[in-house]
Parts: structure tokens; C-alpha cells; sequence
């Protein structure tokens, strides 16, 4: 199952649905770091609204993720964890950490636009 | 047939007596009851006085006292006749759930039970006095059946409170956790007394859709109202701040006592990325810059 | 009415989803709060990943359970791999919160209300967690 990746100017929104094999995260880590060379993109977004469950293989490939896009000097936030989800992810120990999060896909793209403004 | 004095048909002999026994009681119980109803209004009125004496049932008025120290002994006096007791229970929980309300305690209830059984004795010894032998055997019956009314209605008092106190318990719970919108994006959470970890979780969920619903960029977290927090419960703080960031709100904790930090520094929270501030103006007012509401406008989106 | 036992065989990282899936769905039937429902099916998650990471198979078993008039859930996690050589030290890391490396089992501990586990090197690995409707 592929992930629908949306350019939206500067930034690409990737949109995670439910039930993603760990193939298919691998995939969009290189999809992803791909594209942003591609399009020299200045941010990613990562909508995981659909995910019922954020396992520690889940957080470690975020966390992948955004750690190499970093390096390919775009910026990554992760938008759309559910309370529920919240909840289970610190109770494991999930937090995060380094990554960039935001409410939603419109904090999102908000949180992007100061950040290149301040930049630029 | 006669059998020789000497030979014990004790089975026999034994339920006789047995039965013999019962209905004796039965007919001194019956003779109680009548002696309790034809008396009725000066045993009462005794009772009512000495209650005043004791200054129990402080919470109810003259009026009040004497119309439910009427129910009560006509209810006393029905179980001692019948011998059954559930019309006694449930008038207690009935009595319980009015007066409980009230302020009336425990002591008080078992107290005033306490002075009718003790009136109702003292008019028997006044009654019986003459016939030792008659008192004893009245009094054989009516011990276990007051002792029987007493602790029905201690115990039917005891449970309602602790039906009350638990509702309280739940409706303090749901209460105490009000998430407040203060500015738009911002909320504050005042947390008041005692945490347990069910009411921590609760906090939790409420405060997550909270940030959800308003859309919260910012949350105060003001704990000055706790006293004193365990280690589970302060696990469950840290991990609200933290769940509260995947969400993209930043949590600022206020009112954090010597104790409170000494807590969390022992479960391993390094204090210094924790975002506190002293008190919950300071909170509040280092919320507004976070979100840009003192500085100058952030700029606008393209 | 749920099934007496769910039995989902783990051979693979695509098995977890349905693993977790499952364990969703027992436990809304059996009355769980959604936050629960999520709670259960992470650590479910988990589990699984272990079972994929370290022993290459094993099975998740999920079944209903009663105590006193409270119902809750059992969730059997088993595999015949290498097993864990130090359990008292996969198992500490009490309430740390550093980013879930290694077995996750304190997390999965934290999840639920009981939590066991039984491994032997060179016998397997079986971890058994329950969670109770309050």
C-alpha cells in the first residue's frame, strides 16, 4: 500500500492511513527523502490521523524519518496523533523527542510558514 | 407409660423443651409489645427527652426529631413483634438517606437507638419489678431482638453514608478537573487536593481532548492546590506534558512545591526541560508570549 | 458473543496488524473504553514485534477473562526462539521515558494491569498480560 504523498508548494504532506506494514513505512522513508531532493522541499508533513496504534517500530521510523530529511536540511512535523494514541505512545515510552509535532494538517502548515519566515 | 426418673429420653425431652422454650418467648415477647404500644406516648416522649439531653440529632429541629422518633419506635416495636426485620431495614435506609444530607453521623444514629433500647428496658424493670423471676425471662426475650434492631439500623446507616461518600467521591472527581479556555489557545488546568491515579488519568484524557477541541497551542498546568504527590502519580504528570506535546501543545507547570520537584527529580525528570514557572500568573503571562500575545503579532501566513 | 480463545499466528511483521487488530476488536466487545481498546492493542502490537524481532515466530493467543464479577482481557504472547538471557534486565527501566529500544517490556508492563513472563535460553519466550474493565 502506498502512501499519497501531496506537494503543496515548499512542502510535501505525506498522509498515513490505518494499518501500514512495516514495508510500506520503509518505503515511504525513502519515497519521502527522495522527493525532497527532488522538489528541494523545505518541510514534510506527516499526517498520521488514521493510525489507531503508534508501536515503538512506528515512532523509531518517524523518528527515522525526520532525522533524514533533517539532514537533507528540510524540516518534518508530525501531525494528527490522536489522544488515545498519546496516551498509549508515553506509556510506552514514546515520546518523540527531536521530532517536530503539531495538532493538525492546518498547525502543520502554520508552524512551517514561521519557521521559513524566521529563515528567510 | 412412666419411664424410670433416671432414664433421659433426651431427644424427646429436648425438643419439647425446645419448643416449650419458643413459645414462651413468643408469648413474653407478645407481652412486651403490648406493654410498648399501650405506653407508647410516654415511652416516646422519655426517649425524645433524653435525646435532647445528649444533644444528638443537633441537626434537626424539635419538630423534626419527634416525628422520626415516632416512625422509629412504631418500627422498633413491629420487629419486635413480627420477629422479621426487613421492614426495619429499609425504613433505616430510607431514614438514612434524609438525614444524611443533614450532617447527621454515625454516633448520633447509633446513639439514639441506643437511648430507646435503654428506655424500653428501664420501663420493663419499672414494670416487672415485683417479679424477678418474670423480669429475667422478659428481658431473656427482648435482649437479642433490641440487639438485633440496633445493629440493623447501625449497619443500614453505616452503608448509605458509604453509598453517599462514594458519590461524592465521583462527583468531586469530575468536578475538580475543569479544563478552562482562557484565551483561545490557551488552557489552564488548576488541579485542586488529592490525586489518586484513577482521577490522574481522567486529568489526562480531559485535558487531551481539551488541547483537541480548542485547539490549544498552550497549556498552564497550575498544581499549587497539591499537597503532596506519590511517584506514580507524578509519572502520570510527566507523561501528560509529554502527550500533551504530540499533540502540539506546550504544557508550562505551575506551583510546583520543593516537594513536588524533589518527587519528580527522584523519578528522573530533569527539571530543567520541564517548562515551570513559579506561580500561575507567571504562567499564564509566560503562556501569552509564547503565543505571541504581548510581543508584536507573529507574521502573517502567505 | 466473543470466541472462547483467539489464536493469531505471528510469522511475519505483516501479522501484527492483525494481531493488534484483533485484540481492538476482542476487547470492544468486551466493553473496554476506546482509550483502553487502544492501550490493549498497542501492547498487543508490541508483543508481536518481539515475537517478529527476536524469535522470527510464535503465536498471540486473546481470550476473556473473569474475576469477582470484573471482566477483563489475557493476552498470551508465546515463541520458541532464543529467549531472554537477563529478564531482570529486560525488565528495568522502571519509569524511564527514553525512546523504547531493545524488548519494550517495562512499556508493556505500563500498559496493562498484570504482566508475567517466562523465558529460558533456548526455550522460548512466553509473556502473559492482562488488562481489567474498571
Amino acid at each position: 500500500m502506498e502512501v499519497p504523498v501531496l506537494k503543496q508548494g515548499k512542502v510535501l504532506i505525506a498522509t498515513i492511513q490505518a494499518a501500514l506494514s512495516d514495508a510500506d513505512l520503509e518505503n515511504l522513508r525513502r519515497g519521502l527523502v527522495q522527493q525532497v531532493v527532488r522538489f528541494r522541499s523545505l518541510g514534510v508533513i506527516v499526517d498520521v490521523t488514521s493510525m489507531d496504534v503508534m508501536d515503538s517500530f512506528a515512532s523509531r521510523t518517524l523518528r527515522d524519518i525526520a532525522h533524514m530529511i533533517r539532514l537533507r536540511g528540510a524540516e518534518t512535523v508530525i501531525v494528527g496523533i490522536q489522544p488515545e494514541v498519546a496516551l498509549a505512545m508515553v506509556q510506552l515510552g514514546l515520546t518523540l523527542e527531536s521530532v517536530s509535532t503539531a495538532l493538525d494538517l492546518e498547525e502543520g502548515l502554520a508552524y512551517l510558514n514561521a519557521k521559513f519566515k524566521s529563515v528567510n | 407409660m412412666a419411664k424410670p426418673a433416671s432414664i433421659k429420653e433426651v431427644p424427646r425431652a429436648d425438643r419439647a423443651a425446645e419448643l416449650a422454650q419458643s413459645e414462651a418467648t413468643s408469648e413474653l415477647l407478645r407481652e412486651l409489645v403490648a406493654h410498648l404500644r399501650q405506653n407508647r406516648t410516654q415511652l416516646r416522649e422519655e426517649w425524645v427527652q433524653r435525646i435532647s439531653e445528649t444533644r444528638l440529632l443537633t441537626a434537626m429541629t424539635k419538630e423534626e426529631i419527634f416525628a422520626e422518633a415516632t416512625s422509629v419506635y412504631d418500627s422498633y416495636v413491629e420487629a419486635l413483634e413480627t420477629e422479621t426485620f426487613e421492614a426495619l431495614q429499609a425504613y433505616a435506609q430510607n431514614l438514612s438517606e434524609r438525614i444524611i444530607p443533614r450532617g447527621v453521623e454515625t454516633h448520633e444514629v447509633v446513639g439514639i437507638v441506643l437511648l430507646l433500647r435503654d428506655v424500653l428496658a428501664r420501663s420493663l424493670f419499672a414494670k416487672y419489678q415485683a417479679d424477678f423471676h418474670k423480669l429475667n425471662r422478659i428481658l431473656d426475650a427482648y435482649e437479642p431482638a433490641a440487639n438485633r434492631i440496633a445493629n440493623t439500623v447501625a449497619v443500614g446507616f453505616v452503608q448509605e453514608r458509604e453509598r453517599t461518600i462514594r458519590q461524592q467521591q465521583e462527583a468531586i472527581r469530575e468536578l475538580s478537573t475543569p479544563v478552562l479556555q482562557v484565551r483561545e489557545r490557551l488552557l489552564i488546568l488548576p488541579i485542586i487536593g488529592v490525586i489518586d491515579p484513577q482521577r490522574a488519568r481522567q486529568l489526562t484524557e480531559q485535558l487531551l481532548r481539551g488541547i483537541r477541541t480548542n485547539r490549544a497551542k498552550v497549556v498552564v498546568i497550575d498544581i499549587t492546590g497539591v499537597a503532596a504527590m506519590d511517584v506514580t502519580v507524578a509519572n502520570h504528570l510527566v507523561q501528560t506534558v509529554e502527550a500533551s506535546r504530540l499533540l502540539g501543545a506546550t504544557v508550562i507547570v505551575t506551583g510546583l512545591s520543593p516537594e513536588i520537584a524533589q518527587t519528580l527529580v527522584t523519578i528522573g525528570v530533569d527539571l530543567g526541560k520541564m517548562n515551570t514557572v513559579g506561580d500561575l500568573q507567571g504562567g499564564i503571562e509566560q503562556a501569552e508570549r509564547l503565543l505571541g500575545y504581548k510581543v508584536s503579532p507573529s507574521p502573517e501566513p502567505q | 458473543m466473543p470466541a472462547a480463545e483467539i489464536r493469531v499466528a505471528i510469522n511475519s511483521d505483516q501479522d501484527i496488524v492483525g494481531a493488534r487488530q484483533s485484540g481492538r476488536a476482542l476487547a470492544a466487545e468486551l466493553g473496554f473504553s476506546s482509550a483502553d481498546a487502544t492501550l490493549i492493542a498497542t501492547a498487543i502490537s508490541e508483543l508481536a514485534r518481539n515475537i517478529v524481532s527476536y524469535a522470527r515466530k510464535g503465536e498471540i493467543r486473546l481470550e476473556k477473562i473473569e474475576n469477582s464479577g470484573h471482566s477483563g482481557i489475557i493476552v498470551i504472547a508465546a515463541d520458541e526462539g532464543p529467549g531472554i538471557p537477563d529478564v531482570r534486565q529486560a525488565l528495568r527501566d522502571g519509569f524511564s521515558t527514553s525512546g523504547s529500544l531493545g524488548l519494550g517490556l517495562p512499556g508493556v508492563r505500563r500498559l496493562m494491569d498484570e504482566f508475567e513472563i517466562n523465558s529460558r535460553p533456548g526455550r522460548g519466550t512466553t509473556v502473559t498480560v492482562k488488562k481489567w474493565r474498571h
